[in-house]
């Protein structure tokens, strides 16, 4: 239980998505105009995250791996070029029916979450999680914790980032740094100062 | 001919993706310690964007919207599994140093993006010319980041010694922070600041305008 | 142009996508793979060899490369039992020695167990029982061992392989060939200058205790080995490493009955 805590804390604070892996950055920069928005998207990365990355887990560790299809007598048999493709479809679907059921079931967070939905299907911080569970070969509960570390430290840094622009538009900018420009140097500062958790071990 | 030319130079500078369209930012940021890495993973990059770009216009009518998204996803995802086959294949060293980033091209939005607002209303042979011309705005900004970081962080370029390091018995003392993603944001963010410099046509609007200070006489 | 929204069409679209990006994906896959067998077979050797100190990136063809490993003999080890595995041990095992891979068993449990954490200081969670080892005999006796190593740097695992004299206390060298530190700084471990402070450094002190050390600021004596700038944790990483495998839950059994192999 502590070593899974302490995978969570780590993907949360140390190798945090956003401002460690620079992952998701296109969504990380666009998206965080508003405080408010950008806790809608946060949640809804949290939950996406939280359901791919041990369902991908489920799918490589009985199907792709090497040897995962013995049970057909294909022993030697490696499916794990096929990785990506598999992976992004289970993302794929997984908005979608994250989708179908906030409409039916759920509206209000529906309309609150509206076009941030489709959108997290392009977020590379969702199948850069997939794809690092994948490389340091995480088992299913810690693919959980994984999961749900990523997606929360994803949205923790989007939230600190809109809560920064959204005092930084009272402020007088250089016209060509202004917006996009500063949001970078932002990010890079923010980054920096993640950076000096690095060196915690858990 | 002129349009074509117009579709493939401009995303360089007028409309670059990365500086004014917000896409495929994440691999700006993660593969530009090294200028040859950068350079693999830009020409990558530009032929998965070409080619999606053209296969997706030349099934646009017969591609019905319900699953318009996850077509565009698989054929995305197949040419990057082909791109990243041949990688292993020919160039092993290189596609060790990128390790996730080349599978996360799918997810790149420059290729989604591009085929979304391009591909889907045009037809393929231009569309292939649109990718090729996003992939190079792309390319020039991961080669003006890579450049900088790779000459100020370990002086070298390309691998070979440019300003020779201290603990080589050189004289320059490699900048640690070049060396460290964050440098990255900086850079690209100067470079924005070039660029929307001397194009004045991207300065975003103000959202507030300041009031001038009060003059020491107001106040008084 | 309203007919391609029927269901009928969209399932046809479909399947028509996945027969030809399938066939593309499998082609590529199938058609390129005995050429990425051998480039990441290349490029163990080549680690194996640097470790020895017998690979120099400038100078090396590919096909030296095949001769100068030639030399090498694999074998197996047990790590419970600090010995050399027998041929007839291998077969009971169902081990083949061309065709093994050490990182692919790690989660098989009949060939590797998990590290208890009070003895895991180089942070790995699990081991291989049999790891597979290289000599390289000159004159019937082995003259060099090299041991595949790993430990927890910055950001992941890193994986090397350690080279020694046949008195397994003197070191040949070291190589990383797969790590994900951070490049400029940790990745520098790769760096063949600093790599070439290893060689001749000694493991073991008068009393047999691993007294070899990877420590910035540490000076240069025949126990130390000067860490790296800018990479504190990496450099403890490395130096986890070696406490581990070079300990008596490591190799240390193992180099104490290299000197059994000699016979042969």
């Amino acid at each position: 239980m502590e070593e899974l805590l302490s995978l969570f804390v780590r993907a949360v604070f140390i190798e945090n998505m956003a401002l460690q892996m620079f992952l998701g950055m296109c969504t990380f920069l666009a998206v965080s105009k508003k405080v408010e928005t950008a806790i809608g998207l946060g949640v809804a990365v949290i939950v996406v995250q939280t359901i791919t990355v041990p369902v991908n887990n489920l799918i490589f560790n009985n199907l792709l791996r090497e040897g995962a299809l013995g049970w057909l007598g294909l022993e030697s048999m490696s499916l794990e070029f096929l990785g990506y493709l598999c992976y992004i479809g289970v993302i794929a679907a997984m908005v979608q029916i994250l989708e179908m059921f906030l409409d039916k079931f759920v509206p209000a967070l529906y309309n609150a979450l509206g076009v941030f939905l489709p959108l997290i299907t392009v977020n590379c911080a969702i199948l850069g999680a997939t794809l690092f569970m994948e490389q340091r070969d995480y088992s299913f509960v810690e693919s959980i914790a994984f999961g749900s570390g990523a997606g929360f430290g994803w949205a923790l840094a989007l939230v600190l980032l809109a809560g920064i622009r959204e005092k930084l538009k009272y402020s007088d900018v250089p016209d060509g740094l202004r917006g996009l420009g500063i949001t970078f140097i932002t990010a890079g500062l923010m980054s920096l100062g993640f950076m000096s958790l690095g060196g915690i071990s858990l | 001919m002129a349009e074509a030319k117009k579709v493939v130079l401009n995303p360089l500078l007028d409309n670059n993706p990365i500086a004014l369209q917000i896409l495929g930012v994440c691999s700006a940021l993660a593969v530009t310690t090294q200028l040859s890495v950068t350079l693999v993973m830009c020409v990558a990059l530009t032929t998965v964007t070409a080619f999606s770009n053209m296969f997706i216009s030349l099934i646009r009518h017969h591609m019905p919207s319900s699953i318009r998204i996850i077509v565009q996803m698989t054929i995305i995802a197949s040419l990057v599994i082909a791109v990243d086959q041949f990688l292993q294949a020919f160039a092993y060293e290189i596609s060790k140093s990128l390790s996730v980033f080349v599978g996360l091209i799918i997810t790149n939005c420059i290729v989604m993006g591009r085929a979304e607002a391009f591909a889907m209303k045009n037809p393929p042979g231009i569309s292939f010319l649109d990718g090729v011309g996003n992939g190079l705005g792309y390319s020039l900004v991961l080669i003006v980041v890579a450049s900088v970081r790779e000459l100020f962080g370990s002086g070298s370029l390309l691998g070979y010694q440019i300003m020779p390091l201290v603990e080589n018995g050189g004289w320059y003392q490699g900048n640690g922070l070049m060396l460290l993603s964050p440098s990255a944001f900086f850079i690209i963010g100067f470079f924005i600041w070039w660029l929307r410099s001397r194009k004045t046509d991207q300065v975003e609007v103000r959202d507030f305008r300041l009031a001038s200070h009060s003059t020491s006489e107001e106040a008084a | 142009m309203s007919s391609r929204e029927t269901t009928k069409k969209t399932l046809l679209v479909a399947l028509c996508l996945c027969v030809a990006c399938s066939i593309v994906v499998s082609g590529t896959a199938v058609i390129l793979k005995p050429r990425q067998e051998a480039n990441r077979v290349l490029d163990r050797n080549k680690n194996i060899l640097s470790a020895a100190g017998l690979y120099d990136p400038a100078t090396t063809s590919d096909a030296e490369v095949e001769s100068l490993f030639a030399e090498f003999t694999p074998r197996i080890v047990n790590l419970q039992t600090g010995e050399f595995v027998t041929d007839d041990q291998l077969q009971e095992l169902g081990i083949n020695l061309a065709t093994y891979d050490q990182r692919t068993v790690l989660n098989d449990p009949a060939f590797s167990e998990a590290v208890p954490a009070d003895e895991d200081i180089a942070d790995i969670k699990r081991r291989v029982i049999y790891p597979m080892v290289y000599t390289q005999q000159q004159d019937g006796a082995v003259s060099t061992i090299v041991l595949p190593i790993n430990g927890y740097g910055l950001w992941g695992i890193m994986y090397g392989y350690l080279a020694l004299e046949a008195d397994g206390n003197t070191v040949k060298g070291i190589s990383f060939y797969e790590i994900s530190e951070t490049p400029g700084l940790g990745a520098e471990v790769r760096n063949p200058r600093w790599q070439a402070l290893w060689p001749g450094k000694q493991v073991y002190n008068e009393s047999g205790d691993v007294a070899l050390r990877v420590v910035k600021g540490l000076g240069s004596g025949q126990y130390q080995i000067d860490g790296l700038s800018g990479a504190t944790l990496t450099t403890r990483g490395v130096d986890n490493t070696i406490q581990y495998w070079l300990g008596e839950n490591g190799y240390r059994p193992v180099l104490e009955n290299l000197q059994s192999l000699s016979g042969d």
